[in-house]
């Protein structure tokens, strides 16, 4: 029983944004495992160049929610409105082309592939040449291999990668694979970025470098972040709006000043 | 363009075409000389078809990822329908190259429907399960050319299965049931092999460094994460079963044009199992290992021809020294070590030299 008729959702918006299509508006969104609802009833609205957070304890379902909007799972509840646009019938390949790219919790990168060839894979749709062309090598091979190059050399200066464009992506130390991660979904020219658990598994300082850039990217490529993250220091550091997420359910949404003083919040996830 | 220039992996191509050509040289050079036997002579066609059926295994194997125990199929599909059109052109024409390429040509695209009609639904499946069907698939293309009667006369083709209802006045049998091909045009040549060689080894080494084919090794590291960049996993699995099938097609037309008769079951289980220890022992995704090792397994029964009682036993000895020395990391790190000294040496010699 999907509910296909989007209800006008109780989310905020930061002032920013606020008059435009938000990116993201997720309405009534759930999934059943054979009768255990891994996520149930969640509305979440993400402003056109907002940095969102959704956190919560593991096994909440936050990754789930993840996977919905990205068509891993096909939702069995509510809407999911991609800057307007209905995803519903879409899958995993065609919700990518429509704007949403992701990072993964466990690092997926294609690792026997170089540093340069996982960014130019997040070029894919965007690199026009026919099969044809490429096994003949006529002239637009060529062109379009020479700026898929320069295009991945300046989206790997984003993380100051360019030096390692020539290294096996999976002989990356962990941080900089979680940071290739990001340059290949960002090559993909998404309009929201999920970053699941960027902050995982690095040391405070890196952290801080991953807040800037995070910031930066936003504010260079204007779109719209959702992350997941444990590291309650960078949510609250660079979120504008938070999402707590328990049992499948949303406990609490608001700034990140009100989530951390939610009761509720409190009790299940924060501790006393 | 200077070897420096070249990144890495242009230079690994053009050392294999160069090691292609040389030897080829050398073979040409050998036989005018008469210093090559007659019956090694009459291996280089099948050397030629085995090591296109190599590479071309490999780009399922290697590249793709996906295991194929049914490769030999796609090489009974293209000789036969090749053949076919090689005794039909070889009435009309006595242009052997000619008749070659064309047979070759519709071989090839005959293998490549094949392989189209059976990737559709056998890629939905992957690992053990897609083997076991391509297993399957390989018996029944053996299935069905076993008690396939193709007769030739002046009024056209006629064809009839399992039954041989094939009724002419004066015309011949092409294949002829469990006979198999009987009445082969024997067309194939060595520079013919060589030249199937290197265009084969063009299409699948600009591939592999194309759009399509990252997309393809993007599919082999991680499926999911290929979905999640949008790219369409389906059509490029299709596309590189769909490659492979069509050159162990024209591998296959170039094997059988080598001979006067061949039967189905010359393309069994066993032949796929060759060509895919080829391809394991080449090393996966290692095109110029498997040009190699072709060759070399190729080559060593006849040359142990002589042990005739031992033949056997010392191929499969060969086979596991082969295996333990190409996967044994100990073994891996003395030859490399080995051979960074004798580098060392080198270039402390010419350090040396130049002062």
């Amino acid at each position: 029983m999907s509910k296909l008729v989007p209800i006008p959702s109780t989310g905020f918006l930061n002032e920013r944004d606020i008059g435009q299509t938000p990116v993201l508006e997720a309405t009534h969104l759930g999934i059943e495992f054979g009768g255990l609802k891994a996520v149930d009833d969640f509305n979440l609205t993400v402003g056109r160049t907002e940095i969102a957070g959704l956190i919560g304890p593991n096994g909440a379902g936050k990754t789930t929610v993840f996977n919905l909007l990205t068509k891993v799972y096909q939702p069995t509840h509510g809407t999911i409105l991609l800057d307007g646009i209905d995803t519903h019938g879409m899958n995993a390949i065609q919700v990518n082309k429509a704007g949403i790219a992701r990072t993964f919790q466990n690092i997926r990168l294609f690792s026997s592939l170089s540093v340069e060839d996982n960014v130019k894979l997040g070029l894919h749709n965007h690199t026009h040449y026919s099969t044809l062309e490429g096994i003949l090598r006529l002239p637009r091979y060529w062109q379009e291999e020479k700026r898929t190059h320069e295009r991945a050399l300046e989206l790997l200066s984003i993380f100051d990668m360019q030096h390692l464009a020539n290294h096996k992506a999976g002989s990356l130390p962990y941080g900089a694979q979680r940071r290739l991660e990001i340059v290949r979904a960002l090559a993909t020219e998404p309009k929201l970025l999920l970053l699941d658990e960027p902050a995982a598994g690095m040391n405070p300082s890196e952290t801080e470098e991953l807040m800037e850039n995070i910031r930066k990217i936003r504010d260079t490529f204007q779109i719209a972040i959702l992350l997941i993250e444990h590291d309650m220091q960078l949510v609250t550091g660079i979120c504008e709006g938070i999402a707590v997420l328990n049992y499948g359910k949303i406990i609490a949404k608001g700034t990140p000043k009100e989530v951390i003083n939610n009761p509720d919040v409190i009790r299940s996830y924060l501790g006393e | 363009m200077s070897l420096k220039i070249m990144n890495k992996t242009t230079r690994s191509n053009m050392i294999t075409y160069a090691m292609v050509i040389i030897a080829f040289v050398i073979v040409q050079v050998l036989i005018g000389n008469g210093s090559i036997s007659s019956r090694l002579q009459g291996q280089l066609v099948p050397i030629c078809a085995y090591i296109v059926m190599a590479i071309s295994l490999n780009l399922t194997v290697g590249v793709l990822g996906e295991l194929s125990l049914g490769h030999a199929g796609f090489m009974s599909a293209g000789a036969f329908s090749g053949i076919v059109v090689a005794s039909c052109l070889s009435q009309n024409t006595d242009n052997e190259p000619l008749i070659l390429v064309i047979s070759m040509i519709v071989g090839g695209v005959v293998a490549a429907i094949v392989g189209f009609l059976v990737g559709v639904p056998v890629l939905r499946l992957s690992g053990d399960y897609l083997a076991i069907v391509t297993l399957a698939f390989g018996e029944i293309i053996k299935g069905i050319v076993n008690n396939l009667y193709v007769g030739l006369d002046g009024s056209g083709l006629h064809v009839s299965l399992i039954k041989n209802t094939v009724e002419m006045t004066d015309g011949t049998m092409l294949i002829n049931g469990p006979m198999g091909l009987t009445t082969i045009p024997r067309v194939a040549s060595f520079t013919a092999g060589f030249i199937l060689i290197l265009v084969c080894l063009f299409v699948i080494f600009n591939l592999v460094n194309s759009k399509s084919g990252r997309a393809i090794m993007a599919l082999r590291d991680n499926r999911i994460a290929a979905q999640s960049v949008g790219i369409n996993v389906t059509n490029y699995k299709l596309m590189a079963f769909v490659i492979s099938a069509a050159m162990a097609g024209m591998a296959g037309v170039l094997f059988t044009a080598n001979f006067s008769t061949v039967v189905a079951s010359k393309f069994d289980f066993n032949t796929s199992i060759l060509i895919l220890v080829f391809v394991v022992l080449g090393g996966l995704g290692n095109m110029r290992g498997s040009i190699i090792a072709a060759t070399v397994l190729t080559v060593l029964p006849e040359v142990l021809r002589s042990f005739s009682d031992y033949r056997m036993l010392v191929y499969a000895i060969v086979l596991i020294v082969m295996m333990l020395a190409t996967n044994n990391p100990t073994l891996k790190q003395g030859i490399s070590m080995i051979i960074s000294k004798l580098k060392g040496k080198n270039s402390a010699k010419g350090g040396s030299a130049n002062v």
